[in-house]
């Protein structure tokens, strides 16, 4: 058995580490709100813009000189895929669910017979595959969100993507990232970025489609062609940005939870502790007494 | 003129959904000229010019919105335009626009050449805040 003085130690150390833990809770419960409400806010833009590639992309469908942005290369050899995590850790499983996801998605790649190759944006996305796919990195980003998270972030990454693509540095590229549910879920999603995976049609799309009868008679200002050109690389920065928001949020709402449940380990461990103490130095006071009865006695 | 019925107007910046109402007609600066959206307008997918939304409420314009350029998508029932940035022009603040040109145009001359488009794009679009807002 642990000596008064060590346990007293023990406790001590515990509640500062609790003190810690539930600071952190509360700074994740505070910056949480705010990422929440940006990422909420960032949804009907990104929804909208799905939309409008939609009804484009089903206008230029089995036309030639397509922008390959849209059609593909035509092969799908090399695979790039963007990994968007948390730059902090203490989040919990939020950064390695994404990582395992990818390692996962990378072997499965790999026995295909494909190539890889990956971009890491958030330092943790880097840290975590540096070791075993360290040699597939092309690219990592970190510090994005500081001071504030902006559109021209998302914009920087995205241009990084185009450049690559227009270099023929890749064929398909697929966004891992972490989808906020709640602050206690997070989703990790796949999203394939390119070639433009063109939305399932869910139930408020096919309401809208049947009022907007036919898609293929839009007019279109300057010609399709052009808005594609524009329009798709524009798409990537804006799914790119709404990846971003709600990495955000999710690493918050993984390290709020992670740190509630460190609070409250802490307070269990604190308790069992004491219990301890108080154990240990009523066997010594009781040790002592004895020793003194029987010494007494033997006179 | 009274519009028969009012078409639904969207406006979403990437930052947010500005707008969301019906109204009676839109003015959207188009890349190939200005044009009124109402209800029943034909179909129609635009590129958007850096200027003013105006949106009419009868024949008064009611509201008038700086976009940065974007996109708009029409159909007879609804006009949506996807800003790159967009703000009332009530609520430009010269001030600030004036002090954001400055360092922008500092930057210009620092800027490595990679960056000098980005640079020029966003003094063009502060300068035409700023016209929008005289």
């Amino acid at each position: 058995m642990s000596s008064l003085k060590e346990l007293r130690n023990r406790i001590a150390s515990v509640k500062s580490t609790q003190k810690i833990t539930s600071a952190m809770k509360m700074v994740a419960a505070a910056k949480l709100r705010r990422a929440q409400e940006s990422a909420v806010a960032a949804r009907p833009y990104a929804e909208r813009m799905e939309r409008m590639l939609g009804s484009l992309s089903s206008a230029v469908q089995g036309r030639e000189g397509v922008s390959p942005m849209l059609s593909g290369t035509g092969k799908e050899d090399v695979h790039l895929l963007v990994l968007v995590t948390s730059d902090r850790g203490l989040c919990g499983g939020f950064n390695s669910s994404v990582a395992r996801r990818a390692r996962r998605k990378i072997s499965q790649l790999l026995s295909d017979g494909k190539q890889v190759k990956l971009m890491c944006v958030g330092r943790k996305a880097r840290d975590l595959m540096r070791r075993d796919h360290g040699d597939k990195i092309i690219e990592s980003y970190s510090e994005l969100d500081r001071p504030k998270l902006t559109f021209d972030a998302a914009d920087q990454v995205a241009d990084k993507i185009s450049e690559l693509f227009d270099a023929g540095e890749f064929d398909v590229c697929t966004l891992i990232y972490n989808k906020f549910q709640s602050a206690i879920a997070q989703i990790v999603t796949e999203q394939q970025l390119v070639p433009f995976a063109i939305p399932e049609a869910d139930e408020s799309d096919e309401a809208a489609s049947d009022t907007e009868a036919d898609r293929s008679v839009y007019d279109f200002e300057p010609d399709e062609a052009e808005i594609l050109d524009d329009l798709l690389p524009r798409n990537l920065a804006v799914q790119m940005f709404r990846a971003l928001l709600e990495n955000q949020a999710g690493e918050h709402g993984a390290r709020m939870t992670a740190m509630d449940n460190a609070t409250r380990n802490a307070g269990d461990m604190i308790h069992k502790l004491t219990l301890t103490y108080n154990r240990t130095r009523q066997a010594m006071i009781t040790k002592e007494l004895i020793e003194i009865i029987s010494g007494a006695e033997a006179l | 003129m009274a519009a028969e019925q009012p078409i639904e107007f969207e406006l979403v910046s990437p930052a947010k959904l500005l707008v969301s109402e019906p109204v009676d007609m839109v003015v959207v600066p188009g890349a190939e000229g200005d044009f009124g959206a109402m209800y029943r307008h034909s179909p129609l997918i635009s590129a958007v010019r850096t200027g003013v939304i105006r949106i009419y409420e009868g024949d008064q314009v009611r509201q008038r919105i700086f976009v940065a350029g974007g996109f708009v998508e029409v159909t007879p029932e609804r006009c949506t335009v996807l800003a790159e940035e967009a703000m009332p022009v009530e609520d430009i603040d010269r001030a600030a626009v004036e002090a954001e040109l400055t360092d922008l145009r500092e930057d210009l001359g620092a800027a490595e050449d990679g960056q000098k488009d980005t640079v020029a794009r966003k003094i063009a679009v502060r300068e035409a805040m700023l016209a929008a807002a005289a």
